[in-house]
Order: C-alpha cells, then structure tokens, then sequence
C-alpha cells in the first residue's frame, strides 16, 4: 500500500481581504522527500506554510498533512518561521526556547520529563547549538539565532520540517551550515524549505516547487538543470502576459 | 539607623503598621510574579489601562453601598476581558482601545461618587492608596487575590513564557493561545486589585513595572527577573513605607518615589557596565 502523502494540497485558494494570495494550488509532497519552494516576493510561499500548518484556513480547495486535516497534524510538524516572532532582547536562554518545542507532547504542569530534556539535548546537538545552551537569545549572530530555530523544531520530534527562508538574514558560511543540517535530516523526515535563492538550493533538495501568486508548477521526475530553468522561467513568463 | 529602629519599634505595637507592612510585602510578591512579564511583553500601557479603568468599580460599589474592592475587582476582570477580547475578535487598534477603557472606567467613578449619598468620597485614597488603613478584612482579601494571581502564573508558567515569547510558535504547538492571552491579563487585573489598596491606582503602575524592569536590568532570564523583583519590591516599599511613617508622609507616593531612585541607580549600574564590557 502507497503510504499517505506528507503534504496534500487540492486545489486552494487563499485571499488576504480582497487580494488573491494563491489561486488553484496543488502540490503532493511525499513522505522522505526534500523539496524546496521557491519564487519571487509575495508569491504566497510563506502563506501556503500558514496554511499547511493550519495557522490560515483556506478559501477554497483542501489541505491534508499526514492524511488528516491541518490543525490535527501540526504536532508533527516542526515550522521554522522567517522572521522570528520573538524579540531579540527577551531575556531568555538557548536551552529554554529550544525547549519549547517540547510544548503539547506533555502536561503543560509541572517539571519537564526526562525524555522531554534528552529530547532537547538531542535537538540542540543536531542543529549544532549545544554549545550555545546557556547564551541569552540575544547574544546570538544571525546564523546561530537560525540554528536555535531549528533546534527548537527538531525538539518537536517532528516527521515534516517545514522551514520559512532560514537564511534569509545570514550569511553564506551561515547558510552552507544550515542546509549541511537539513541534508542530514533529510534521511529521516520529510522536509519542505522555503527560499528565494533557487540556484543554491538546487545543490541540496531532490524536487523544487515553483509559486509564483496564482500557480504553482513542480517536477514530478527528480530536478535537473533543465527542468529547473523550465520551472523558474515559466510562471514568470505568465506573470509578464498577465500584466 | 535611626529611621529603621523607629519604624520597627512601632511596628512592633501598632496593628496598622503591621497590616500595612503585610499589605506592601504581598504587593511586592505579586508584582515580582506579574511584573516581569508585563515589562518583557511591553503591556504597562495595558495594565495603567485596567488600573484606571477600576475607578468605574469603585465609584459604582460605593454609590450602592457596597465594598469598593469588590467594585475594583469586577471592574479589573471586566477590562482586561474587554481589551483581550477585543484584540481576539476584532482587528482594532488596542492602543485606542486601552484609552478607552481607561478613561471611560474613571469617568464613570468620577459620576458616580458625585451622585453617592452622604459625606464626599476619599478619592484621594483610590487615586494615591491607603496603606494605612488595610484593615484584617481587607488583608485577607489581597492575600486571597494575590495568592491565586502568583498560583495560577507559576502553575501555568511555562505556557504563560512560550505565548510571551513567541505566539505563533506556541499556537502551532496546540497551546490555546487567546485564552492564555486572555489569562494574563486576567491575571495582571487581579495584582491591579492589590496595588490599588498600596499604592493608589494612579501609581501603581510603577511598583508593578519599575522592579520587574531592574531586575531586566542585572539578571539573563526571565525565571530569574522573578524573585529579584519580588526582593527589590519588598525592600522598596518597606524602606517606603518606614520613611512615610518616620516622617509623616504619604506612604504611597513615598514608596514609588523609593522605587524610582533605586530605578535610576539600577539603571546608571547596568549602563556602566555595558560601557565597561
């Protein structure tokens, strides 16, 4: 039997106010892949996250993660914001914010588990933090800060890792470390990143998604360097008649 | 040490100080639980908002007779649902919305007291505390409040922490953010309740903050911000208050001006050394 798909998107429309965000989008993500989305500013890439993690309900169309309905899937889900909604300055240490990705596995009373700490030991250690556990949040460059955001998801012991440009304020040493971490765990998840920067992605995902405001395109074989000048050229040729 | 063996020798054989110093050290608790999540989630504003709003209670329970706290209280619980419930529902700009409430909560005091029967109202003491006068009764029901404020904070601290740090990340991790939004403020409400009684509700806002913001100051983490704000405040407001009493001043305003040297002191200390390192 065909294990049921990570990520499921059928035909969604989404709209902020009157303005058409996504229109008619679908997308099959399955389990184990690497893919990465990518497309130009306000394409709907951060919002078809919002949506796949239940934060947005779709105007139209459906969406299922793991076979069931967004909001009842998002534990196992481990998100990755853009801009962390957090302020820099919120004093609080490393180990602390990773630790929230433990929240909703237990009770929210009381003393941490065991297995929650070893669960965040884990985390920090993959993500390459661990020696950053006691620095106040705001001590931390760019690329740390990222890889505390990414410990804190892996904290969450997710089977879907979605990441929201994670080195969109970094730089490109930063970057290399961040996508060297998301190679690994790409043996044992499903991992979707969002990104701007297609060309640097291309060395490390198995399959690009292409949105660009009203449609999306992907790749049904593996990527290679035709399919991708394909993908990328096309929406941007619609979007050049559409004006 | 003139001024503190004065103080605590009277102590020792005047109720009034006693209950007045059980009244200043549970608003000192309460404000080292509260307090710092008010500075770090930058909600003074809201908070001067239910303060003031609870002069609406006051004057309404003292027009018909009955006990102001009580009046203050359900004014306090009344706006913090107002203005969270706003913020849930409706996309309004809580700013406004936080003036609002609170100036419309003192106008109805105001009309109120006027229309109330007998000898005018002690406004003054609503406005600036009474201290002095916290009665056993009356310290029994701050105790309560304030016990059920740190409780329910410390119980649910670790959820109150992630939804002040980061709400979207909470919300994706199941945790019913807008009720504990909600929580908080409900919670903020009651410590309002207390202060109202230490220090007047038009001063208050600066024992529930300025311990809290000088803790920030020396300490990296919120869990720690926690007990060094409770000691400031308790230090505070009985050197406040033991200097009221010395030399016959108005315990309120005594203690917060108390509170805002050691803010500029605390403040000069971390500024040099961040200058230093």
């Amino acid at each position: 039997m065909e294990a049921v798909p990570a990520i499921e998107v059928r035909g969604v429309w989404f709209a902020y106010g009157g303005v058409t965000v996504l229109e008619d989008v679908h997308l099959t993500v399955r389990q184990g892949e690497f893919w990465g989305l990518v497309g130009p500013n306000g394409g709907g890439k951060s919002t078809l996250l919002k949506l796949i993690l239940g934060l947005l309900r779709p105007a139209r169309g459906r969406i299922r993660v793991l076979g069931m309905p967004p909001e009842r899937a998002r534990l196992q889900v481990g998100y990755v914001p853009q801009f962390a909604g957090f302020r820099r300055d919120f004093p609080i240490l490393v180990r602390a914010v990773v630790a929230m990705g433990r929240l909703g596995r237990g009770p929210l009373i009381g003393p941490w588990r065991g297995r929650d700490r070893a669960a965040v030991e884990a985390a920090m250690r993959e993500a390459e933090v661990e020696g950053l556990a006691e620095r106040p949040i705001g001590s931390l460059s760019g690329g740390q800060l990222q890889r505390v955001l990414v410990a804190r998801a892996l904290a969450t012991e997710p089977r879907i890792l979605l990441l929201d440009e994670p080195t969109a304020n970094i730089d490109q040493r930063g970057e290399r470390d961040i996508f060297d971490v998301l190679r690994r765990l790409a043996e044992r998840m499903t991992i979707l990143v969002v990104s701007h920067d297609i060309a640097f992605i291309s060395q490390y995902v198995q399959r690009v998604a292409c949105l660009n405001r009203t449609l999306l395109c992907h790749a049904t074989d593996a990527l290679t360097p035709e399919s991708l000048e394909r993908l990328y050229g096309a929406p941007v040729r619609a979007i050049a008649h559409r004006h | 040490m003139a001024l503190p063996m004065e103080f605590f020798t009277a102590v020792a054989v005047h109720p009034f100080l006693q209950y007045a110093l059980a009244g200043s050290l549970l608003a000192a608790l309460g404000c080292g639980v509260i307090g710092p999540f008010v500075v770090v989630r930058r909600m003074s504003y809201l908070a001067g908002g239910v303060a003031h709003s609870v002069l609406g209670g006051m004057g309404v329970a003292y027009f018909l007779g009955r006990d102001p706290l009580w009046g203050a209280l359900i004014a306090a619980v009344v706006a913090a649902l107002i203005i969270g419930g706003a913020r849930r529902y409706v996309h309004h700009d809580r700013d406004t919305l936080i003036s609002a409430v609170w100036a419309v909560g003192m106008a109805v005091g105001v009309l109120f007291m006027a229309r109330a029967p007998g000898y005018g109202t002690d406004l003054l003491g609503y406005l600036f505390g009474d201290i002095l006068l916290i009665d056993p009764h009356k310290l029994v029901f701050l105790g309560v409040l304030d016990a059920l404020a740190v409780c329910v904070l410390l119980a649910g601290y670790r959820a109150f922490l992630a939804v002040a740090f980061d709400e979207e990340f909470a919300r994706v991790r199941g945790l019913p953010t807008g009720w504990l939004e909600i929580g908080l403020l409900t919670l903020v409400a009651l410590m309002v309740v207390v202060l109202v009684q230490v220090v007047g509700l038009i001063l208050l806002i600066a024992l529930l903050t300025l311990p809290a913001a000088m803790a920030g100051q020396h300490v990296r983490t919120i869990g720690a911000m926690i007990p060094v704000s409770m000691a400031l405040g308790a230090l505070l407001s009985v050197g406040g208050l033991a200097t009221a009493y010395v030399y016959d001043m108005p315990a309120g305003a005594t203690i917060i001006l108390w509170v805002a040297v050691a803010y500029l002191v605390s403040s000069a200390l971390s500024w040099r050394r961040l200058q230093g390192a």
